[in-house]
């Protein structure tokens, strides 16, 4: 097992004839990840690869193909719409790679997504990978090895840098989930947690935050009070001057609040084993285990 | 991105939020024709810097007489205006916006936020206007009511009620602040704002409701279809070094220190300036060159970096994951001869073909380090650069 992505998920690729989403489809595709269909307007007809047919809408793929979940490479101006079309089409994993999507777009993405039955990862995110199994994303597949431990973030490159740590030391990973870098997200830290601590294939967890926001205070809370399994940690932006937003438009130190020292005192109160440098995030984890 | 006060005030104005009349200028001339123009007899003169505090620092002043208004001009036009948002250094005050006298009876607060754990946008409003929020919150919670809006339904009109009460408003007060509120929120969500503080909300004897301040900041991802407000953009107001990366699309940030950092991902680039600090060094700067890391980009940060007086030295750190390391290598090699580095680079790379990546660095007889990873990069580029 694994969490949310395995070797049953029938992808489908919303911007699939895009130059990035072009790229990452061949790279999911070598991975072994079963992409049924892809999704341009106005392209339905062609096919990607003389393999996957392309739709003109969410809803002709997925009654066409089965397809269960869906990866949006679409750019900004459009992403917003296009996970709102996902979510119509009741596609239950909505994974959205994009990055710049306006904030009060995602407000009302958010809106839409109460009550319907749809997740949605991202934006601004690397995707879902279960190693082994199915690669959802943008991240090197070759860095990842299956096994046991559970990796979530904020940020993309530096998840690559905790699961290369991790698979250097022979650990291997379950699932790793890249939850984004916007203040406005689908799925955050807790959501991820819970599913990791109901999996029986996972025996530990990597959780990867940075300053900004108070998401990692409320995830540290939730551990402290639900989590059964030990769990290592980072936070990125210990140096980080405040007022000034560090590339991901979430990462910013506001009115004293969103601090790495804040947050790091959180998470060592909760009992999770931080990393003193990112260069420890693998040794950290490995300590527990 | 952030604008000027008055330009605030402009927007505001376009959207039926009451302003005080006003008129900027950039010579002391300008500010006396200024005040001539606006008439009655007394004005305010304020400084137009984006740091917040201006006030405190002297850049707000009464003027009684057009002579005042003329002494005032002069004396603010130039100054290297400090506040708590400006560093010691300050800014220079390169325009002043000459505003009519108000009569006020109360000033409040109000601001307008995203808030993150609810994912909707949020009124904040105290009646103690002329506080920094922060403290407010810190002091007395209680004292901020808040609001948050369904964005399928917009501010409600019983919302703005519930804060105009909360503020203690009676009678045409409270119908003013509703209809001054659901005009902000329309200003706020069609501008694609990010922040919105009204500080002081002013009102007046007669029961009027008016913006006498106003500090706006909007949403980057959104400037695309916010031509406009990309219009306001004042480049006397941002680091150069910042600008010139914003041309290559790299996320430059200066700071203090002496090692310049060029990072490929955000969260790798704040993990590799804090593995620099634990080593005892100090990040000259935060530089993200984004997903794939091209000789452009590369050659094109080196030269931002190096633009920085202060730099000694530059690590590199990039986890190619899918990019190839040799190409990689390359572009740092290219960028490196192109530039005559004469400063000491310490490369660390990760990811397909890292052998190759680093023969290449090794090869190419320029002074260039290469790393296995983040840890041995950062202490190698701390070493090289504290004269070891």
């Amino acid at each position: 097992m694994a969490i949310w992505v395995d070797e049953n998920t029938k992808l489908l690729c919303q911007g699939i004839t895009g130059s990035t989403g072009s790229f990452h489809c061949k790279q999911m595709m070598a991975y072994g990840t079963d992409l049924v269909a892809g999704v341009t307007p106005g392209k339905g007809g062609q096919t990607f690869e003389e393999k996957v047919p392309v739709f003109n809408t969410v809803a002709q793929a997925v009654a066409e193909t089965g397809a269960n979940a869906s990866v949006v490479y679409v750019p900004p101006p459009f992403a917003a719409d296009a996970i709102l079309e996902a979510i119509a089409a009741g596609v239950e994993l909505i994974i959205a790679i994009t990055e710049g999507i306006p904030v009060l777009d995602m407000v009302e993405v958010k809106a839409a997504l109460k009550g319907s039955g749809s997740r949605l990862v991202g934006p601004n995110c690397p995707g879902v990978i279960s190693p082994g199994k199915c690669k959802i994303g943008i991240m090197p597949g070759h860095i990842h090895l299956p096994g046991r431990v559970g990796v979530v973030s904020r940020s993309g490159t530096l998840t690559y840098e905790a699961v290369g740590q991790l698979t250097a030391l022979g650990i291997g990973q379950s699932t790793c989930v890249g939850i984004g870098g916007d203040p406005v997200n689908g799925t955050n830290f807790i959501d991820v947690l819970e599913a990791f601590n109901d999996d029986p294939d996972t025996d530990a967890v990597i959780m990867i935050g940075e300053i900004g926001g108070n998401a990692e205070e409320q995830a540290a809370a939730w551990i402290e009070a639900n989590m059964k399994k030990p769990v290592a940690g980072f936070i990125a932006g210990t140096t980080a001057p405040p007022g000034r937003r560090m590339g991901h438009a979430g990462a910013i130190i506001s009115g004293g609040k969103g601090t790495a020292a804040d947050k790091i005192a959180a998470m060592q109160a909760a009992g999770i084993k931080v990393a003193d440098t990112p260069a420890d995030m693998g040794s950290a984890l490995a300590s527990l285990l | 991105m952030k604008i000027h006060e008055y330009q605030g005030k402009e927007i505001l104005k376009s959207y039926g939020v009451p302003v005080p009349r006003g008129q900027v200028a950039f010579t002391a001339d300008e500010a006396v024709a200024a005040a001539e123009s606006l008439g009655g007899d007394i004005w305010v003169v304020k400084a137009q810097i984006h740091a917040g505090g201006r006030g405190k620092g002297g850049g707000v002043k009464l003027a009684r007489s057009v002579d005042e208004v003329r002494a005032l001009a002069d004396e603010i036009l130039g100054m290297q205006l400090v506040t708590h948002q400006t560093g010691p250094e300050g800014q220079t005050v390169r325009r002043v916006y000459i505003e009519e006298g108000v009569d006020i009876a109360r000033e409040l607060y109000l601001g307008v936020i995203l808030d993150r754990e609810k994912s909707r946008i949020c009124f904040m409003a105290s009646a103690e206007g002329g506080m920094e929020i922060e403290e407010v919150a810190a002091r007395d919670p209680d004292a901020i009511k808040k609001e948050w809006v369904d964005p399928i339904v917009g501010l409600a009109d019983y919302q703005a009620r519930n804060l105009a009460f909360a503020l203690g408003l009676e009678g045409k007060a409270v119908r003013n602040a509703v209809k001054f509120m659901k005009a902000l929120y329309r200003a706020f969500v069609e501008k694609d704002a990010s922040l919105a503080e009204i500080n002081p909300l002013v009102i007046t004897g007669a029961g009027g409701v008016i913006a006498l301040d106003a500090k706006i900041n909007f949403d980057g991802n959104a400037l695309y279809r916010q031509k406009d407000v990309l219009g306001y953009r004042d480049l006397d107001e941002e680091d150069p070094k910042e600008i010139e990366a914003s041309k290559f699309d790299l996320n430059y940030i200066s700071l203090d220190g002496t090692i310049g950092c060029m990072v490929n991902g955000a969260g790798l680039a704040m993990a590799t300036m804090d593995t620099i600090k634990h080593y005892g060094g100090d990040p000259a700067n935060f530089l993200d060159v984004g997903g794939g890391a091209t000789t452009e980009k590369v050659t094109a940060g080196f030269k931002i970096i190096l633009s920085d007086p202060n730099v000694k030295g530059i690590f590199v750190n990039i986890f190619g994951g899918i990019m190839k390391c040799d190409i990689i290598a390359n572009g740092v090699v290219a960028a490196a001869r192109e530039l005559g580095l004469e400063v000491p680079v310490v490369v660390r790379l990760a990811g397909t073909n890292v052998e190759l990546g680093k023969k290449i660095l090794a090869e190419s007889g320029l002074k260039l380090t290469a790393a296995d990873n983040m840890a041995e990069g950062a202490q190698a580029i701390v070493r090289l650069t504290s004269g070891e």
